[in-house]
């Protein structure tokens, strides 16, 4: 079992048993954080292991939330409805990822980057001009219906089937880095020409990498439409794609439990700073500024460093763990 | 289509003065990735900012200072705000910028994308977010007539001198010895400090050049546009567009895409009025399809 699993086993041991301490820690807290680093770690799938960056990522959030949730609100009662949704959702993610990524791995860089915020403003811009996006009210009071039975509207149980869906895209994130598909995006990032030269075509690469970005966080964004039972515009906006790459810069750019561990940060920061209103704004920067500018590699890249460097000392074989224990691979590009 | 001559080219006008400010601050974030190899997050902020501190110049320092009556000079302003701008996007190069060079483009990118927050949430929190604006001074107050209809004295005044300031930068940039050695920085600025050229110097101040036409577009839309903390950012999204268009490799190139796509966007005002804030977007989307590399481009 490798200590990425162990990790993963701990954490999800814990998360089972959050909605019997209510005191401790507030399970809807816990909901929001999964929902967040979910989306983070789909971010990080792109950014950290195929090295690019998308201004993007809201709107793959914002418009399977839209989906799923004007879906749920028509169909919400039919037994089938919430799951049929969910998937619905999905996959209008995956095509938006397929439209914009196909555009914007046109070029490379900066422009790349430049592209994804622009487009990712077309779908802003729909979203208020739908009328089933409902405009500037979102879409309120989305039923969370049932799955196998399950009513979902009791908070308790969908607390665990939000941990289990959690869960699933998690494994599904991480194995995907692991696979041997993950491993050739690596190869990509690292040095796009010598992919090249091997023999990958790595637009096809690098576009099917964004599809499946988008789609899980198509993923997320569909939990957070059941989950809040509410889809605005702040899910498709500028500002929440800001967030998922704030959200991984700190945790850890290409490592497995960053993106997590920043989400969780980021969230509770939210929660604990709403007071001070548009402050917020300028702490996030703060944060930015200072993660840029001092410690590139994030929390867990940081610690995974130190620990490597460690080993190195005592002249054993580093304990990789299965997350790249070296500073992001955007620094060597 | 039942759409009088006058509806046309008062839409087409309104394209033009915003055409100017997409060229202005495009031509202003080229400059910058020439030398610098950045893209500029922060330059709607700074164009934000120098609308701001006009706006204080104008209205607000009087009061402030306990005499009611003064205020600064539109035309000290124009200079002033930019150059305070500049000061300050120099300080962020320097402290800041300068230590990310040897990284990833990545990486001065989210910087600057965290000094627009800064910036912008200080503002809001300042100001909150409803619009303040000033009037443009007496001599360019009141109406003009150019020929085909009468325009407000100030957007003409808006639109000549944004094209002399583009011609100037762009005289500056290509036929001047400094351009020269500018141009010979964006080739090889290791063969150029070799010639006794101060490389760290020149690019801090081309920095502080191109962030100071983001000001003077600031300080020229305050009175046409509404100063909110916002104002840069929105705009912003657009000039990326543009840039993607036309490429950052050429500061004319920059220019002209920006002056074309503000008259597209007012041509689709008349046509079409719910599509003209996308209509930039999807003239993106549309020339990657068609001509990947940008119509003057050159490769990040």
């Amino acid at each position: 079992m490798s200590n990425t699993f162990k990790i993963f086993l701990v954490l999800i041991g814990l998360a089972l048993i959050v909605p019997f301490v209510p005191g401790l820690i507030y399970p809807v807290f816990v909901m929001k954080v999964m929902c967040y680093g979910l989306f983070a770690c789909a971010f990080n799938l792109l950014l950290g292991f195929t090295g690019l960056v998308s201004f993007a990522h809201a709107a793959f959030l914002g418009s399977a939330g839209y989906v799923t949730g004007a879906l749920m609100i028509r169909f919400g009662n039919h037994p089938l409805g919430m799951p049929a949704a969910f998937a619905a959702g999905v996959a209008a993610a995956a095509l938006v990822g397929f439209a914009i990524g196909g555009l914007a791995i046109r070029r490379r860089g900066i422009y790349f980057a430049m592209i994804t915020l622009a487009l990712s403003q077309i779908i802003y811009f729909l979203a208020v001009q739908f009328r089933w996006t409902g405009g500037e009210d979102g879409l309120q009071g989305i039923p969370r219906g049932s799955l196998f039975g399950l009513d979902l509207s009791s908070d308790t149980v969908m607390y665990y089937v939000t941990l289990a869906l959690f869960a699933a895209g998690f494994l599904f994130v991480d194995r995907v880095v692991h696979s041997p598909f993950g491993q050739i995006l690596q190869a990509v990032r690292d040095n796009e020409a010598r992919a090249t030269s091997l023999g990958y075509d790595t637009d096809r690469f690098k576009l099917l990498a964004f599809v499946i970005s988008a789609a899980v966080a198509g993923y997320a964004g569909a939990m957070k439409a059941l989950v809040f039972q509410l889809v605005s515009l702040n899910d498709v906006s500028l500002h929440t794609s800001t967030e998922v790459v704030l959200m991984t810069l700190l945790g850890g750019v290409g490592t497995i439990f960053g993106p997590l561990l920043g989400a969780g940060l980021v969230v509770g920061l939210q929660n604990y700073l709403a007071t001070i209103g548009d402050l917020v704004t300028v702490v996030i920067g703060l944060i930015f500024i200072v993660c840029v500018s001092f410690f590139r590699r994030g929390i867990v890249g940081e610690f995974l460093h130190l620990r490597r460097r460690r080993a190195e000392r005592g002249k054993t074989r580093p304990v990789l763990t299965a997350t790249r224990a070296e500073a992001p691979a955007v620094e060597a590009a | 289509m039942d759409i009088t001559f006058q509806a046309f080219m008062a839409q087409l006008t309104i394209g033009l003065i915003g055409g100017c400010f997409y060229a202005l601050l495009s031509m202003g974030l080229a400059i910058i990735f020439g030398l610098l190899n950045i893209i500029n997050f922060t330059h709607g902020a700074q164009f934000m900012m120098a609308a701001f501190l006009a706006w204080i110049g104008l209205t607000q320092i009087g009061p402030w200072l306990g005499y009611p009556d003064f205020q600064i000079n539109f035309w000290v302003a124009l200079v002033l705000a930019p150059l305070c701008v500049a000061l300050f996007g120099m300080v962020i190069e320097r402290t800041l910028l300068r230590r990310l060079y040897h990284l990833d483009h990545l990486y001065g990118l989210l910087l600057t994308f965290g000094v627009a927050l800064v910036m912008e949430g200080a503002f809001r929190y300042a100001f909150g977010v409803s619009g303040q604006g000033y009037e443009p001074p007496e001599i360019l107050q009141g109406p003009i007539d150019v020929g085909f209809m009468l325009l407000p004295k100030y957007r003409v005044f808006v639109v000549v001198a944004s094209l002399l300031i583009c011609f100037g930068t762009w005289y500056l940039f290509e036929r001047t010895k400094l351009g020269a050695y500018l141009r010979a920085g964006t080739e090889n600025p290791r063969l150029l400090q070799a010639f006794g050229i101060n490389v760290p110097v020149m690019i801090t101040l081309t920095y502080g050049f191109g962030v100071a036409l983001a000001g003077i577009a600031g300080v020229l839309a305050a009175p046409i546009m509404q100063v909110t903390p916002l104002m840069g950012g929105n705009l912003l999204n657009i000039v990326f567009a543009v840039v993607v268009i036309g490429g950052l490799g050429s500061i004319l190139g920059a220019m002209m895409t920006g002056l074309a796509l503000g008259l597209i966007e007012g041509l689709t005002k008349v046509v079409y009025p719910e599509a003209s804030t996308v209509v930039v977007f999807v003239i993106m989307a549309l020339a990657l399809l068609v001509r990947p590399a940008g119509l003057f481009g050159r490769e990040a």
